[in-house]
């Protein structure tokens, strides 16, 4: 293993091998990625792989939008050969409440004013989209032709292959057990397979990034709360968009392979490592998904799972330097939409490292804004 | 015969030269080759793959077959239709 490294990059999630990736590329000197399993083991290969930029904060909606982007090409800005099976079917956002109808019309005045195509469309329109959708009390709906899916996997593979081509070092079944400061300054990061020196660590650890954190002494308001999902059979195409309702808390998508991957939120559920699949889920998932989506009843589903968001308080990511320790980066608290954001998280992080101007302001992703007070709360998250 | 054609998971059509490609760039594990290739996601869950895969595993490492690790088994244990889920509640 490396001795001495200018970057360790801890985390061989998506965003880690998006920062590390990014970090090369600026001239950043020796990056190393650490990841205790291997490469998206964790939130990154157990999310629900959809890409969506109608959201309902001006960050989200740029992050996103840039993220988009630079997905539509990703292979040929990585120059490498790996199919990210980059589709753009639409998301459908169904409104149920006047109160919701009025928060989407909103976030659409703020999604037209920053290009995201999003429209309004109604129920006779949604059905247009998605002909078997049980629009009963529905108001209407949210519709961006241009939002759609990612296989995180492949993204990860790309991002990291990339870094390697320039000479990233990424080190799997490697866990960090410790890190090593002195007088305010990071001396060096403590694995089960030896030590590595280096002044500049990135915090991309997702649901642990509290843990890292605290092996610094940095303690940030994320924290690790199990989301279910599921995947049936494949089937011809049937649903072109993701379907994903607030109101059920709950979002179905077809993917390329024609198998339906859909996951709920729970109200209540704890922070906890746990990402044990629950016999409850299938239930509450089957009987919400039926109410919305009636012929999905008659799919089989094949696999269930779990995995963690990290979750910040206001659903935003911290991203940047920690004021209680010169740097120690985190990217991290991406609350259930870090994958879709991961190619301008990785760029953003990799500026900041480096000392470049970032590609858009930065300061609202600061792990800061929770002292101050300067929340900027995402609304639209299952 | 090329033996780089035999189906090695029949449920997601993944051939040996597949399986092979995987391991030689560097994908020593089943997690791993799953998530590159699916092989093992379809409706088996990989029962059949899975044994095939680890021998290959060992071939091409030198390890043991006893020490290559099997993959998280995850329900559910057959396909099951979302439609037989549903109830059960009030002892329907």
């Amino acid at each position: 293993m490396i001795k001495t490294a200018d970057v360790v990059v801890i985390g061989g999630g998506v965003i880690g091998c998006s920062t590390a990736y990014n970090l090369a590329k600026l001239g950043a000197g020796k990056v190393v990625v650490l990841e205790k399993k291997y490469l998206a083991s964790g939130a990154t290969g157990r999310c629900g792989a959809g890409m969506r930029m109608q959201w309902g904060t001006e960050t989200n909606c740029l992050l996103s939008r840039e993220s988009v982007k630079m997905l539509s090409h990703l292979p040929e800005l990585l120059n490498v050969d790996v199919d990210i099976e980059f589709t753009q079917n639409g998301y459908l956002m169904p409104a149920y409440s006047e109160k919701m109808a009025e928060q989407f019309k909103k976030n659409l005045v703020l999604q037209n004013s920053l290009n995201i195509p999003a429209r309004w469309v109604t129920p006779e329109e949604s059905l247009e989209i998605v002909p078997f959708l049980n629009t009963k009390g529905m108001f209407g709906a949210t519709y961006c032709a241009e939002d759609g899916h990612c296989n995180p996997f492949k993204v990860t593979e790309a991002y990291a292959q990339a870094a390697k081509n320039l000479n990233v070092e990424v080190y799997t079944d490697t866990e960090v057990q410790g890190i090593v400061t002195k007088n305010g300054k990071i001396i060096s990061v403590r694995t089960n397979q030896g030590n590595i020196q280096t002044d500049t660590v990135v915090n991309a650890a997702g649901g642990y990034a509290k843990t890292v954190g605290r092996m610094v002494g940095v303690e940030l308001p994320i924290f690790p709360e199990r989301h279910e999902i599921l995947v049936t059979e494949p089937v011809e195409p049937t649903m072109g968009p993701m379907v994903m309702s607030f109101y059920h808390n709950l979002y179905c998508q077809q993917s390329p392979h024609g198998s339906f991957i859909m996951g709920i939120g729970h109200p209540n559920e704890p922070e906890s490592y746990n990402i044990k699949s629950s016999w409850q889920f299938l239930r509450d998932m089957a009987q919400r998904l039926v109410e919305i989506l009636p012929p999905l009843a008659g799919l089989n589903v094949v696999r269930q799972w779990a995995g963690l968001y990290d979750m910040c308080p206001d659903r935003t990511p911290i991203l940047g330097s920690s004021p209680a320790l010169n740097r120690f980066f985190t990217a991290a608290g991406f609350s259930g939409h870090g994958f879709m954001i991961s190619p301008i998280t990785g760029q953003l992080m990799a500026e900041m490292i480096v000392g470049k101007p970032t590609a858009f302001p930065t300061q609202m992703f600061d792990a800061g804004r929770f002292e101050r007070g300067e929340l900027f709360v995402e609304p639209s998250v299952v | 015969m090329n033996h780089n054609d035999i189906i090695i998971c029949r449920c997601e059509d993944i051939t040996l030269g597949e399986i092979r490609e995987q391991i030689a760039q560097g994908k020593h594990t089943l997690e791993e080759i799953k998530r590159a290739c699916r092989s093992g996601m379809g409706p088996c869950q990989g029962r059949t793959c899975a044994p095939l895969i680890v021998n290959e595993i060992a071939k091409a490492t030198g390890k043991p077959v006893a020490q290559i690790p099997l993959p998280t088994f995850r329900p559910s244990t057959s396909p099951i239709k979302m439609a037989s889920l549903l109830g059960g509640d009030k002892h329907d």
